[in-house]
């Protein structure tokens, strides 16, 4: 018995911290699959939005003084609000486009804003201490000690991911909105106001991955390539649940976490391209994705 | 067209593609008299604050200071980011020394990218100072007559944080390693001196580069070894998260040590006196250590970021002060005309600045000169701005890097 707890216990800390990052790449590919879904838009400045989140967290902290809470609440609207901006002055004009001009925008905009925070702060990154309710000794698994403020990173990324999809998939104002995807003409003639919609759901998609931002500054350094570090692994997984499917990036989100945390176990050097091996083979068995229509 | 997984795929390995634009381009003049000097290094990722256009800076201080520009010489100064990649290194050192005209190349950290460099140089019969780099592969198997490696090596972090650890207790290791060149030749270098030491190396754990984030999995996997001792063979963003997240999984707190094998001062600076006090860290440059460093810190003025020079900039300035005036000793016709003879040269000048003091080359290309053991203040100790570092112990030049006899380098005559 002992023995056998003692193989199995690497794969559960591994599956346990696999999670943590899995909680990571499910908010952040539910923004890009809700702005995808309700805009067809691949939104590629999502890492630097994901980026601006934690370093107006420390902004925040450093010159106005409002510590992680706060934070937690302003940095997304604020990161939103910026992107409400960018939805309104730059995307919105390319919707009659081919879609690949919303892409390569927003992949533009994800240079600019990385390299504009990089000649500001440099490339090494920006102390953000573990907020002060989490500065307790880490909790005792049996398997391993798990610091307090991970289980809150996967608890919280929980209810955010179910809230979203709630709103999306049960509520009427959800209704309007995949309404407003089928049939933007139809649902305008109902009096419902299509183009304003379509810049609150950017904003909110932003707003999601500037919170992601927030969640890791404790974490990660804070620093420029945060995002971008991240946001190829994000579209992988998006590819894999399915384009536009929300439940999909939810959940694939977190198993691909903990596949690359077993991964980790037994061929650490695999770890960084195992979400991409099981990209080509999703696109190979099933092209639609695991959770997508096609 | 609707959009589709297969534009998005194209779009994301575009996307990767992307960055490899070519460096600028500098009208040519090719005049015989002018030498020119390609900085070579990390303008955008991990390593940028510690090399990046800090070195930049450096060298254009060191062509300014050398006077040879009020004697008639023409020195240009251009620079280029390898994004850590060997093959992006390479295209743009082939350009700089095929099409146009480049003498030496300089700085060059992320060790996979150096070797390369290192060959591409030897090939073409030019100069490589080597600043930023690592691998004491440098000086030992893969020596050439073209290059020098300058500020620090493996070795000689070996020696310093890693002899430092073994002398406290440290008997038992675990490496979490960065897999590529650098933390390979990390690893070695240390694991020969536990050894030797009468220690064990235990296991060691080889993480992604770049671009791995979350170091937990990897500590976790220390910590299951018990060894007393986790070195850290990995730099810049790596090893700042690799520290952050040892903090805060308490590593420190249930008895096993940490060992940064290379931590320069921006890292210090990025993970706050908090979280990096009490590490111990070798560096042979440090802005703070005496009346002349401070003097060099004054005259490189604002830096990016408004960091602090780190050893690896230091070197920048150094090296390139020394081959202007070997340039000039045997005329610039002549160290243009071959490489290696202007390294000759340089070896046989001892070296003189105020970064590093008095030194010398040795003949496998190893610059010689005194390594530092310091320790990280706690922030009750630290009194201005970039304070960070206390003197524990100084290693002298003789001590600090691997004997010449040691290395494997052909270029040794025994």
């Amino acid at each position: 018995m002992s023995e056998l707890w003692y193989d199995l216990e690497p794969f559960l800390q591994q599956g346990t911290l696999g999670l943590v990052n899995g909680a990571f790449y499910a908010i952040l590919s539910l923004g890009l699959a809700v702005i995808f879904g309700m805009l067809n838009v691949v939104n590629f400045a999502h890492g630097a939005q994901f980026m601006l989140g934690a370093f107006v967290a420390w902004m925040l902290l450093n010159w106005a003084g409002i510590g992680y809470w706060g934070a937690l609440v302003f940095a997304p609207l604020i990161v939103g609000l910026f992107g409400v901006v960018i939805e309104r002055m730059m995307i919105a004009r390319l919707y009659k486009l081919d879609h690949l001009y919303g892409l390569l925008l927003t992949f533009g905009l994800a240079l600019i804003i990385e390299g504009l925070m990089r000649n500001a702060f440099g490339s090494s990154g920006l102390p953000y201490e573990v907020p002060e309710a989490f500065r307790i000794p880490p909790v005792d698994l049996g398997y391993m000690l798990m610091p307090a403020y991970r289980f809150w990173i996967v608890v919280v990324s929980l209810f955010v991911c179910l809230g979203t999809w709630y709103a999306i998939e049960k509520t009427k104002l959800g209704s309007y909105l995949r309404a407003a995807v089928e049939r933007p003409k139809l649902v305008q003639a109902f009096g419902i106001n299509v183009p304003q919609m379509m810049t609150a759901t950017y904003g909110a998609g932003v707003a999601l991955a500037a919170f992601a931002g927030v969640l890791a500054a404790p974490v990660y350094s804070v620093n420029p390539a945060m995002g971008a570090n991240f946001i190829i692994i994000v579209f992988a997984v998006v590819v894999i649940g399915g384009m536009g499917s929300i439940l999909g990036s939810i959940v694939t989100g977190y198993i691909l976490g903990v596949i690359e945390g077993f991964t980790r176990v037994f061929y650490p050097e695999a770890s960084a391209t195992v979400v991409f091996v099981i990209m080509a083979i999703v696109l190979l068995v099933r092209p639609t994705g695991l959770f997508g229509r096609a | 067209m609707r959009i589709t997984r297969r534009t998005l795929l194209t779009g994301t390995a575009a996307a990767g593609a992307l960055p490899l634009v070519t460096p600028l381009r500098h009208a040519r003049a090719q005049a015989a008299n002018t030498i020119r000097i390609g900085v070579l290094n990390d303008q955008s990722g991990l390593y940028r604050d510690l090399t990046g256009p800090g070195s930049t800076q450096a060298v254009r201080l060191a062509v300014q200071e050398s006077g040879i520009t009020t004697r008639g010489v023409n020195v240009e100064v251009a620079e280029a980011d390898h994004q850590n990649k060997p093959d992006v290194g390479s295209t743009v050192v082939r350009q700089w020394l095929d099409r146009d005209g480049f003498d030496v190349i300089v700085d060059v950290p992320t060790s996979s990218v150096a070797l390369a460099v290192n060959t591409l140089v030897r090939e073409r019969n030019k100069v490589f100072l080597c600043s930023g780099a690592a691998t004491s592969d440098l000086t030992g198997s893969a020596c050439s007559p073209n290059t020098i490696h300058w500020t620090y090596d493996t070795w000689m972090l070996a020696r310093g944080t890693g002899g430092a650890m073994v002398a406290a207790g440290g008997r038992t290791w675990f490496f979490i390693t960065a897999d590529y060149a650098f933390g390979h030749a990390l690893e070695r270098d240390v694991s020969n001196f536990v050894r030797a030491a009468g220690g064990e190396v235990l296991g060691s754990v080889r993480t992604p580069f770049p671009g791995t984030t979350d170091f937990s999995s990897f500590l976790v996997q220390a910590q299951r070894s018990r060894a007393q001792v986790i070195g850290l063979a990995n730099a810049g963003g790596d090893t700042i998260n690799s520290i952050k997240q040892a903090a805060e999984f308490g590593i420190t707190r249930r008895g096993q040590r940490l060992a940064g094998l290379l931590i320069f001062i921006s890292d210090v600076h990025a993970l706050g006196l908090q979280t990096a006090q009490g590490l111990v860290l070798t560096a042979t440059f440090y802005w703070d250590l005496n009346e002349n460093t401070r003097e060099f810190t004054r005259r490189l003025g604002r830096m990016p970021n408004d960091v602090r020079p780190s050893m690896i900039h230091a070197g920048c300035y150094s090296a390139v002060l020394h081959y202007l005036k070997a340039v000039e000793a045997m005329g610039v016709q002549a160290a243009k005309a071959s490489g290696a003879a202007v390294v000759e040269r340089m070896k046989a000048m001892p070296t003189d600045d105020i970064c590093f003091g008095k030194g010398t080359i040795r003949q496998d290309g190893r610059k010689i000169h005194p390594a530092y053991l310091f320790e990280v203040k706690s922030p009750q100790e630290s009194r201005a701005p970039w304070d960070y570092y206390k003197l524990l112990q100084t290693i002298p030049a003789d001590q600090a890097f691997r004997p010449l006899n040691e290395g494997g380098c052909p270029l040794v005559r025994t």
